[in-house]
């Protein structure tokens, strides 16, 4: 028990000071990094806490995708220059106002979230579904989903794929003068198509690739 | 005091596992040359040692007495790191791994999906190498690099699914029992192949090298390293690679369960099975470096995204609803 205490404290040492470190350190990139040994210990506090489904999950998805997706922009895009630009600007006191109004309603959130710990009792108490131990946490997970709560998991689907078109519209981009492969092209294509017989005048070339 | 004895017989097995590993990575690249030479009707490494069975070790050798430089202009803390993030992750992923019924580090109930993330937290090393050497060739093989192992991850996963639809536990030990009467690779095989492929990509082993490719990117996220920090890439290269044929072995070849259970069949330990059929998909990576040319990155892209992932989704639903309409759902 001693050893299991000593573990939860050190990952759970290592997940506040990263999470501080993500909003110190100066280099962008260096926070993306910090962010991610976040999420790692945070999901081996999940865990230990015996939420193994979830902590893998969170392994797969957060690190393994999302924070990947997150340094690629950081790294492409000059984030840290523009970070910069921002707190130097002249214009500097335009960004307080909007910045104390998203910290101070964080801030209450925060303590509706901790107040609600003193409930905490009550709610165990009113839980819906009873608590079976002996299946594994990836059983009960998948008989709850796909049975009390499908209509939730569609509609988490649904907004994932509203999500998905959006972001494809948005950069969906149809550029002239691209040369693309097209297998069927290439395949349909035959000896007729593929030769053809020009009389070049002298001096003036011929134009390919109409 | 017993907490004290348990720690280190942990020790001693982490090692007992371990060292096996790695020693199995030094022979498997001299196997991958020699089967490359012998393709391309060479000898290949067969100076040092029996068979040049000791070139990996030499090599090594060298590594460790170069010098390490690093670049002046890089991030010098990732610049570290990176190799040393390769190679933990690629030996981690071993202690789920089951050899035998009882042999097996950590038996844990969502085994695959350690074993996924542990495979999706690889690219990790390459994009840190390649960002932190400040520099254009390995930035551009990173970025190649990662993108290609991010969408190959998700046509994995989705084969992935397809085993465990016919499993019903994420436990390593469970998908090889049951695999006791029929091997997955005959139910599921256009799963395997393109698990087979995609794990080429995955661990960037040619045709889809394209993060390392020599002719365009000098050695892509290597480009920067040397010495030893260079030695630990490649080794961390190839227990991923090693890894992904134990993967293979694991979801399609049935584990360490032998091909018939028949007399001179069942007599050979359990782990020589596994270690074989790791060896038989190890021989079918090396005969593809050597035989396939190199992919174009758009090609690799839409194979990827526009042929795999598709084709393994429809699969999902074929075998759920095989599974269904025959009532051969596992579990209940």
């Amino acid at each position: 028990m001693i050893a299991h205490a000593i573990v939860f404290y050190i990952f759970s040492l290592i997940a506040i000071v990263s999470a501080i470190m993500v909003t110190v350190s100066k280099n962008t990139v260096n926070s993306v990094f910090f962010l991610i040994l976040d999420f790692i210990s945070i999901s081996c506090l999940f865990i230990m806490i015996g939420a193994e489904f979830l902590g893998m999950i969170m392994l797969i998805v957060y690190v393994g995708a999302v924070a990947v997706l997150f340094l690629f922009v950081v790294m492409m895009l000059n984030v840290a220059q523009q970070k910069n630009e921002w707190f130097n600007s002249s214009g500097r006191s335009s960004h307080i106002p909007i910045g104390l109004l998203v910290s101070i309603i964080i801030f209450f959130e925060l303590i509706i979230v901790i107040g609600g710990w003193k409930y905490k009792p009550d709610l165990l108490d009113s839980i819906a579904i009873e608590i079976n131990t002996d299946l594994t946490n990836t059983q009960s997970l998948g008989s709850v989903i796909y049975t009390d709560y499908i209509h939730l998991f569609q509609l988490s689907g649904m907004v994932l794929l509203v999500a998905m078109i959006g972001a494809i519209v948005l950069t969906f981009r149809q550029r002239s003068g691209v040369k693309r492969q097209s297998y069927f092209k290439q395949i349909s294509r035959g000896r007729k198509d593929g030769i053809e017989l020009v009389d070049v005048e002298n001096n003036k070339g011929v134009k390919i690739d109409a | 005091m017993a907490e004290l004895f348990i720690f280190f017989e942990q020790i001693y097995r982490i090692l007992f596992l371990l060292i096996p590993v790695l020693v199995s990575v030094a022979m498997i690249v001299w196997l991958d040359r020699r089967v490359w030479a012998f393709v391309q009707k060479r000898r290949g490494p067969n100076v040092v040692g029996p068979f040049g069975l000791f070139q990996t070790l030499a090599d090594a050798l060298k590594y460790i007495f170069k010098e390490i430089i690093i670049p002046a202009s890089s991030n010098k803390v990732i610049f570290i790191l990176a190799p040393i993030v390769t190679m933990t992750l690629a030996l981690i992923a071993w202690a789920v791994i089951p050899f035998s019924e009882t042999f097996v580090l950590a038996d844990i109930n969502v085994g695959i999906l350690y074993l996924f993330a542990v495979s999706s937290l690889g690219v990790y090393g390459i994009i840190m190498g390649g960002w932190a050497s400040n520099s254009k060739y390995p930035f551009l093989g990173a970025i190649r690099s990662a993108a290609q192992m991010v969408s190959y991850e998700v046509s994995i996963g989705v084969i992935i699914i397809n085993v465990l639809l016919c499993v019903g536990s994420l436990n390593l030990s469970d998908i090889v029992l049951a695999q006791k009467d029929l091997w997955f690779v005959i139910p599921l095989f256009p799963m395997f192949i393109i698990f087979f492929i995609s794990a080429l990509a995955e661990t960037n082993r040619p045709p889809f090298d394209l993060p390392e490719a020599e002719a365009e990117l000098v050695a892509g996220y290597q480009t920067e390293y040397s010495g030893m920090m260079y030695a630990m890439f490649w080794l961390g290269e190839y227990a991923n690679i090693l890894l992904m044929c134990a993967m293979g072995s694991i979801l399609f070849l049935g584990g360490w369960l032998s091909p018939i259970d028949l007399f001179p069949f069942n007599v050979i330990p359990a782990p020589i099975w596994l270690i074989l059929k790791i060896l038989f998909l190890f021989i079918l990576f090396a005969l593809i470096k050597a035989i396939v040319p190199r992919y174009r990155y758009d090609q690799l892209m839409k194979l990827g995204w526009k042929i795999f992932l598709p084709f393994s989704l429809i699969y999902v639903v074929l075998t759920a609803s095989f599974l269904m309409y025959f009532d051969l759902l596992p579990g209940n």
